[in-house]
């Protein structure tokens, strides 16, 4: 088994005067959990789309689980498991037939197909209204259901558009859950469509960002953190009647941009983490009494807002 | 090779959706049930119980003059077995003005099916699902093509059945036994309803991929039953006549449209196409 379980080149694909993916270039590891991050608009499905074949690429070169899409595209999707961004559920049939029929375009084999479409039911708290027609399914139900499609033929990778949009927060927990025994345990792929950068940063090994076609940023969170120069937040515990104190030695501090307090905090701001040992430094020399130095981690909503708002400028 | 499995698998799903959907139900059932079941029902029993020195069929024999007088001599040597004039109208009736009704069900049957199929697949947002499974371009189309025509045909041989034993049944006391079936009727059957089922299919192929609703997209399909029509009104104007030579040129016409229109449909038929106008 190859260890890139995508590779893309130069992924390039026009819908007439429109750029929706932009000369993407990408590599996803097998067993990773890939987030791919963007506006409505950024490119994050023709991009799926490109990489299960069902649409043909402009320009660039992929291979995915070691197959080019366009000419391999049955044996690819036979691999693949896509949660499209709507449901796509025959609502007029029930769970079981939605599941039957796809466990049988998917090439399950016949012995196991009623084993496997009980048992996912099961899985995903289904199984007691298998037999009732889709259509009078909630919203929540209907999304477990098709996550539920996804996973039915155990595919070496997973396209998941959104798993959680419209889920309860139980739910939510239990395909997280989910998601990441698919990638720990079972070592499959996730690649991850989502507007949610709490799930992204919770779930994702790394991420990319995209705008308009084009890929912005890839990394891990921190990695990320650090290529956009994202300022560093950190907590100071001191002594509250100290607190003006404080602040009054670090303002001067050409490094620091931001200070917040509180009764006994000091939240800080600063550009460049080798700030740090001065701003310390200055607090010593001022007799202020540091209990505990606490960084606040530079989220995944940060970044994206950071990258969003470059790309703006640019 | 095709994938038989995934072919079947479409083809179980597209019939198990239709059969759940009142709006393409209710005009499968009604319109054979009118047709091939209602209207012979009521007919025969009319022409049945109808006093053959009844003034009616005295008129109605004078103002059809014309149209018995031109008949074919295959048909009129049939005509001149029977003894009563109502006898022959009957005969004329059942024989020479339903089989060009008839033809209309596979057609439209087909066309119902086909629109729910394709379009009606992408007006439900099912279609995506579909586009991604490891089956290919080809196996798609083909599954696509089946459930319609299948239906179409089934329908029309069912209801050929159903429109037969009425006929029988209804007229019996008249006509002593069958009287809607030979050679023209089988070739009609055999060869000309699966080629009409073909046709309506063919039809909503072209249709639904510019369309993006089932409404909108049996509107524009329904264009195909009119060749059916122009038949049916070449018949009542005495212009054609049901024979085994018109069934069988009416066959090959209808089959020359649907390969034409089928083999177009698989040309441009492209995964690729479809989901970029999702």
């Amino acid at each position: 088994m190859t260890s890139q379980a995508i590779q893309t080149q130069g992924l390039t694909r026009r819908f007439g005067a429109t750029t929706a993916v932009d000369h993407l270039s990408l590599t996803v590891e097998t067993g990773e959990i890939f987030g791919f991050l963007g506006h409505n608009g950024a490119g994050k499905t023709t991009t799926v789309r490109l990489l299960n074949g069902v649409l043909g690429a402009d320009g660039g070169d992929i291979r995915v689980l070691g197959l080019d899409p366009a000419a391999d595209g049955p044996k690819l999707r036979a691999r693949t498991g896509v949660l499209t961004e709507t449901p796509s559920l025959d609502e007029r049939l029930s769970a079981v037939d939605n599941l039957t029929i796809y466990a049988d375009l998917y090439a399950v084999p016949t012995g196991e197909v009623n084993g496997r479409v009980n048992g996912i039911l099961e899985t995903f708290g289904l199984a007691e209204r298998g037999r009732e027609k889709v259509g009078g399914y909630s919203k929540g139900m209907k999304q477990r259901l098709a996550l539920a499609r996804a996973f039915l033929h155990q595919p070496d990778l997973l396209f998941l558009d959104e798993p959680t949009a419209g889920l309860d927060p139980v739910a939510t927990q239990e395909v997280h859950d989910m998601i990441l025994h698919v990638s720990r345990e079972e070592g499959r792929t996730v690649f991850l469509c989502t507007h949610n950068l709490v799930e992204a940063q919770r779930l994702c090994h790394r991420v990319a960002v995209m705008e308009q076609g084009q890929m912005v940023a890839v990394g891990t969170p921190r990695e990320l953190a650090h290529t956009i120069g994202a300022d560093m937040r950190f907590t100071l515990e001191i002594a509250p009647d100290q607190v003006e104190t404080a602040r009054a030695a670090v303002i001067p501090l050409a490094a620091v941009s931001a200070v917040e307090t509180t009764d006994a905090e000091l939240t800080l701001t600063v550009n460049d983490r080798e700030a740090v040992p001065d701003l310390l430094a200055a607090l010593q020399a001022a007799h202020v009494r540091v209990y505990a130095v606490i960084p606040q981690q530079t989220s995944l909503e940060d970044i994206y807002m950071a990258l969003h708002r470059r790309k703006g400028q640019a | 090779m095709m994938n038989g499995r995934a072919i079947r698998a479409i083809v179980r799903k597209d019939l198990k959706v239709v059969l759940q959907s009142k709006a393409v139900l209710i005009p499968l059932i009604m319109v054979p049930l009118i047709l091939l079941v209602i209207i012979p029902a009521v007919g025969g029993l009319l022409l049945a119980n109808t006093d053959p020195s009844s003034p009616a069929i005295t008129d109605f024999r004078r103002e059809t003059g014309a149209f018995f007088d031109n008949l074919p001599g295959t048909i009129n040597d049939r005509l001149q077995q029977y003894d009563s004039e109502v006898q022959r109208i009957t005969y004329v009736v059942f024989n020479l003005y339903f089989p060009a009704m008839y033809l209309l069900l596979p057609t439209m049957v087909a066309n119902v099916i086909a629109a729910d199929s394709f379009a009606g697949e992408k007006e439900r947002k099912t279609l995506e699902a579909l586009i991604y499974t490891p089956t290919t371009d080809r196996e798609l189309y083909v599954a696509k093509l089946i459930s319609p025509w299948l239906a179409g045909v089934g329908v029309g041989w069912i209801g050929y059945i159903a429109f037969a034993l009425i006929v029988t049944l209804t007229t019996w006391s008249l006509m002593g036994g069958v009287f809607v079936f030979d050679l023209a009727w089988l070739l009609l059957i055999l060869w000309v309803t699966p080629a009409a089922a073909g046709i309506g299919l063919g039809a909503m192929v072209l249709v639904s991929s510019r369309v993006s609703t089932f409404q909108e997209a049996y509107q524009l399909g329904g264009v195909v039953v009119v060749p059916v029509l122009l038949l049916l009104f070449g018949q009542l104007g005495g212009v054609v006549y049901f024979s085994p030579l018109v069934a069988f040129v009416v066959g090959a016409i209808l089959w020359a449209i649907t390969v034409a229109l089928i083999v177009y449909g698989a040309r441009t038929f492209h995964r690729g196409e479809l989901m970029a106008r999702l």
